[in-house]
């Protein structure tokens, strides 16, 4: 048996290395969260470095970063986006009014706006993580390229992970300590 | 060379455009409404109230009307309109939007209250005598706006002061945009709110002797103001990174270039500073145009703020 006395803090890590941008884990996130139509919670950014034919490409599945200093809570007029279970950032229906400063005070883009009208975004599928399930596109990656997990518990799948490989993470001048981790 | 590409998948990249123009109107409204309740107190202070014209005496009714059109407008952009009383349920000291929203319904009661202090005898008795029932109560809240008049205006100055620097914090504080991003924004918007609020009462049927006061106080404020865009500029360029002179390059060739300097910059600041300036040197009467000119110019700098804002990720 483990003791974990530090507080849950849930992460993922990317591996750009097995990556292949297949977008599994987008069509799985739309599947999992009734998303509407042209709605996304998750998306493939592929980075290309150089000049043909010297060239290097990158693909990262992205989503929302869980900041720990999330600059939608942050700027949010009504308390509606609030810090739940394990740091996630979530986004509280009854008290959204759809003024959009959490979408453009985002520097990961990771929001948007649903069709009933308040804020939507990536929930690391914590009513999946609750049943001892793993988010939706940790789950459908065919790769095996996401990891999930509290990064405080070591024996975690991102833990350990995050342990023996080298990362990096992005978008960091914004200074929002975002919890995405990529491996390189 | 070395160059970067990124591609996004899945996302409607106009879903990243969130604001439009809503937020524009409601920002040039909002610091009018704050350069008026500046204006108001200071400018009947400078004219010995025999000579006061009906305009400038009434002059604080102006604001909460400009205001609830602003805030209309800022009601039209949300997504949820229903869920307005939630800005009303919360109090978020990191959130901008969260004060301003608070000091938005305190400048009701203070510009009804100021207003209403001003208020001759014979508007004091028509009103009355519109609704008798309300009479003890409206001359009570009479006798007591009319005792406190000092201390009226001096809260309109400062929740004037506090709202056209909270239309440009609330911009400032969204880091993800560089443009944006920028403490410079509240001095600049609202020296413009107070140009904006000058014009406005320029238009009003006012006496030369106010406006002569007015045209004093709008030249140094356009002079002050292009000081504020120079300096956000300066600060954009050299200590804003990589993306902070992308933003800046937006108006110094880029896609805003012509519109900034046309309509803003050489339109709405530059002549009407140049003919303010002649007005007041050659004492003729002044005409409709600057103050015309000042608040195109004044709508067009946020409107342009608002969307080159989004443009600059």
């Amino acid at each position: 048996m483990r003791f974990n006395l530090s507080r849950k803090r849930y992460a993922m890590a990317v591996d750009t290395r097995k990556c292949v941008g297949c977008s599994a884990c987008v069509i799985a996130c739309k599947e999992e969260n009734a998303l509407p139509l042209a709605s996304f919670r998750s998306w493939i950014e592929t980075e290309t470095r150089g000049r043909f034919p010297d060239l290097a490409m990158e693909i990262r599945s992205e989503r929302c970063e869980q900041c720990t200093d999330a600059a939608c809570v942050a700027n949010c007029p009504t308390g509606a986006s609030y810090y739940a279970k394990g740091g996630v950032v979530l986004v509280d229906r009854s008290l959204c009014t759809g003024c959009k400063a959490c979408v453009a005070s985002c520097p990961y883009g990771a929001r948007s706006i649903h069709p009933d009208g308040y804020a939507d975004k990536c929930t690391f599928c914590l009513h999946r993580v609750d049943k001892g399930l793993k988010p939706a596109c940790v789950a459908a990656c065919p790769t095996q390229s996401l990891a999930f997990g509290d990064i405080n518990d070591s024996g975690s799948d991102i833990a350990k992970v995050l342990r023996t490989r080298q990362w990096k993470q992005i978008d960091t001048e914004a200074g929002t300590k975002p919890n995405l981790y990529f491996l390189i | 060379m070395y160059e970067t590409e990124i591609f996004r998948s899945g996302f409607d990249s106009s879903g990243i455009h969130v604001w439009g123009w809503e937020i524009a109107v409601y920002l040039f409204l909002g610091g009018m409404t704050a350069g008026l309740m500046i204006i108001a107190p200071l400018l009947s202070r400078r004219v010995p109230e025999e000579r006061q014209s009906r305009a400038l005496r009434l002059l604080p009714f102006a604001a909460p009307v400009l205001l609830s059109l602003g805030m209309l407008a800022l009601l039209l952009d949300l997504e949820f309109e229903l869920h307005v009383f939630r800005f009303y349920t919360a109090l978020r000291i990191t959130s901008p939007m969260s004060w301003g929203a608070w000091i938005l319904l305190l400048i009701y009661p203070a510009t009804l209250g100021l207003g209403s202090a001003r208020l001759s005898a014979e508007e004091t008795l028509s009103l009355v005598s519109r609704w008798p029932r309300l009479s003890p109560a409206f001359s009570s809240v009479l006798s007591w706006t009319r005792r406190n008049v000092e201390a009226l205006e001096r809260l309109n100055v400062i929740l004037g002061v506090a709202l056209g620097a909270y239309t440009g914090i609330l911009l400032g504080t969204l880091a993800a945009r560089a443009l944006w991003s920028s403490m410079w924004l509240a001095p600049l918007f609202l020296i413009s709110g107070f140009s904006a609020g000058a014009a406005a009462t320029m238009l009003l049927p006012t006496t030369s002797e106010e406006r002569d006061q007015l045209r004093r106080w709008d030249v140094m404020a356009m002079a002050a103001e292009i000081g504020a865009l120079a300096i956000f500029f300066i600060d954009l360029a050299s200590d804003g990174g990589e993306r902070g002179r992308a933003a800046a390059a937006l108006f110094f060739g880029g896609p805003y270039t012509a519109f900034f300097w046309a309509v803003v910059v050489i339109a709405g600041l530059g002549m009407p500073m140049a003919l303010e300036t002649i007005e007041s040197r050659r004492h003729v009467n002044a005409a409709v145009l600057a103050p015309v000119l000042l608040l195109i110019g004044g709508l067009a700098l946020r409107w342009i703020f608002v969307l080159a804002g989004q443009a600059a990720v």
